[in-house]
């Protein structure tokens, strides 16, 4: 029994000598993140080894600020995110929805299109996406070029689609049979069922709107339109730019996710692990 | 019964204009781009315009030749890495998980543009920790944005610090799901834990773990703000130039839209390919 509890024993500190190191190294270039930002340039850029945080932030913020609004990208990020969200999470339930619980004409065609088509790389429609919602709708740097695109993203049917057949029918019946229409079901009886659900979905979509680069580059480039990321974007490489200033940046545009992420790790969690339970 | 297709198109219309606008059409559409000339006024049908240059441009080769090279050896490490870390922090002896998985998960929330630029800097030739580092125990300074070999694995290293806990959430997810009593029976029976994870693990775990490869590789293959912001446009040289940056270029810096359509179709056939392959690795045996 002893051997083979001290066997246990040796084992467990095996595993923990070999995960800790792996963790430091997985943890380091955030916490690098976080003392650059506090850093002064000509800190930043000079020969010795740097760890600990310093106390030039604000200072650094505001040579942000001078090279490019960032408080005013942010403030289009937070309401681009928030509005996506909102949007595409109840379009996506509605979807999820319908496709879950009823039989209608034409569910299959809809079901394969969907699945279908899934794999297939963002890249291919970023072309037609472009010259439609720039060259035909005229709508490039706008909130609408922000939100609206993006919204086709089918992980929220499915992963709705899921949730709501898992749900017991008589549930939904002894509602109909008292004459309840559809659409209060929907939002009474379903919507709040589902909501740990919408909770991951919403977290995750916040996330993909909050972090997305491409799109927003290619169609919000006027300096007054851009999300956070995009301005951030426009200073890596430049020449004459602070460095610490980026790096607050970064910082104020991870900070607030890792928070997030911190105190809601389990919907976090279940939105990614649901991507796999197609 | 009798209203549901009208009660059902209800709740469906709203996605599926947006889903039929913004994804369904620019599929079509992007497809028959690729056979027009769009660089003259109206844009004309020449099927072999793009194509016949695409077959015969260096660029483009270079392009397929560095995102094929970033796959072949980013995902496969990736994805190991993700499974050495799922099956450790799933092991009952690991003490302060909640440590260890906020180390390994944090990634997944960090923007590309953010992570871009700490990279940039952790890297950089005379004043990025990186090469003090190696310097401080005898080593020679790396140039990881001046020689193709570095500026390649600077890449690759970037892309699994961002994504190899996002997979690690997926397969231990996939580990948990499989039942309890599997390995109570394989231990009363003296099975070591590695054969368990050989013989267990592994094989329940094929549909997830290929799921994850085929995510990986279809992220991988679109590969742009890595290269774009880290070594600066594909640098050196062109040598990190993956097909996605290729298709910025052409389409947006050089508004060659029917050219970069058929950059884009390109990364579509290799998707395609790939996703069948999967259907076919984890199909139901007869």
């Amino acid at each position: 029994m002893s051997s083979r509890s001290s066997a246990r024993l040796g084992r467990s500190i095996a595993l923990h000598l070999f995960l800790t190191p792996l963790a430091l190294i997985w943890l380091f270039p955030l916490w690098m993140m976080v003392v650059f930002s506090t850093m002064p340039d000509n800190g930043i850029f000079s020969p010795g080894i740097e760890l600990l945080p310093h106390g030039n932030f604000v200072d650094n913020f505001n040579n942000l600020q001078r090279d490019t609004n960032f408080v005013g990208a942010i403030g289009i990020s937070v309401s681009v995110a928030v509005t996506y969200t909102v949007l595409s999470v109840l379009l996506t339930s509605m979807a999820g929805w319908a496709l879950a619980r009823y039989q209608f004409f034409g569910k299959g065609v809809v079901v394969a299109i969907i699945l279908g088509t899934i794999t297939l790389p963002y890249a291919v429609v970023l072309i037609p996406q472009f010259i439609m919602v720039a060259r035909d709708f005229k709508l490039a740097n706008t909130w609408v070029a922000l939100i609206v695109p993006p919204l086709f993203n089918s992980l929220g049917v499915l992963f709705m689609r899921q949730s709501f057949s898992m749900m017991p029918d008589d549930l939904f019946d002894a509602a109909r049979v008292e004459g309840v229409k559809e659409w209060r079901i929907f939002l009474f009886v379903a919507l709040p069922l589902a909501r740990p659900m919408l909770a991951a979905l919403a977290i995750i979509l916040f996330l993909a709107s909050w972090n997305n680069y491409l799109w927003p580059l290619l169609i919000n480039s006027q300096p007054g339109s851009m999300t956070a990321p995009v301005a951030l974007g426009t200073l890596i490489g430049l020449t004459k730019v602070s460095w610490g200033g980026i790096m607050a940046g970064a910082v104020m545009l991870t900070v607030p996710m890792l928070v997030v992420f911190v105190l809601l790790q389990r919907h976090f969690i279940a939105g990614i692990a649901a991507g796999a339970v197609k | 019964m009798r209203n549901r297709n009208a009660t059902a198109y209800r709740f469906l219309t709203p996605y599926l204009l947006i889903f039929a606008v913004f994804w369904v059409w620019p599929i079509i559409s992007s497809f028959m781009i690729s056979f027009q000339a769009t660089r003259t006024v109206p844009w004309r049908f020449a099927p072999g315009f793009n194509w016949g240059r695409l077959i015969g441009d260096p660029a483009f080769f270079n392009a397929l030749k560095n995102t094929l090279l970033i796959l072949v050896i980013q995902v496969p490490v990736m994805i190991s890495l993700a499974l050495v870390m799922a099956v450790l922090l799933n092991s009952p002896l690991l003490k302060a998980r909640g440590l260890y998985r906020f180390a390994f998960f944090a990634p997944v929330v960090v923007g590309e543009v953010a992570y871009s630029a700490v990279f940039r800097l952790m890297f950089n030739l005379d004043f990025g920790i990186i090469n003090k580092l190696l310097n401080s125990v005898g080593l020679p300074k790396i140039d990881w944005f001046s020689n193709v070999t570095p500026a390649m694995a600077l890449i690759m290293i970037a892309v699994t610090w961002r994504w190899a806990g996002y997979n690690a959430i997926i397969l231990l997810a996939g580990m948990q799901s499989i039942p309890e009593d599997v390995y109570e029976a394989a231990t009363l029976d003296r099975v070591s834990k590695l054969k368990q994870f050989f013989y267990i693990t592994l094989p329940l775990l094929k549909p997830v773990i290929v799921f994850c490869l085929v995510l990986s590789i279809i992220g991988t293959m679109q590969l742009f703000t890595e290269p774009f912001l880290i070594t600066e446009r594909g640098g050196p040289g062109g040598g990190t130039e993956t097909l996605g940056l290729l298709l910025y270029r052409q389409g947006f810096r050089s508004l060659n839209f029917g050219y970069a359509s058929a950059v884009a179709y390109t990364m579509a056939g290799l998707a395609i390919a790939i996703t069948l392959a999967q259907l076919w690795l984890t199909r139901e045996p007869k």
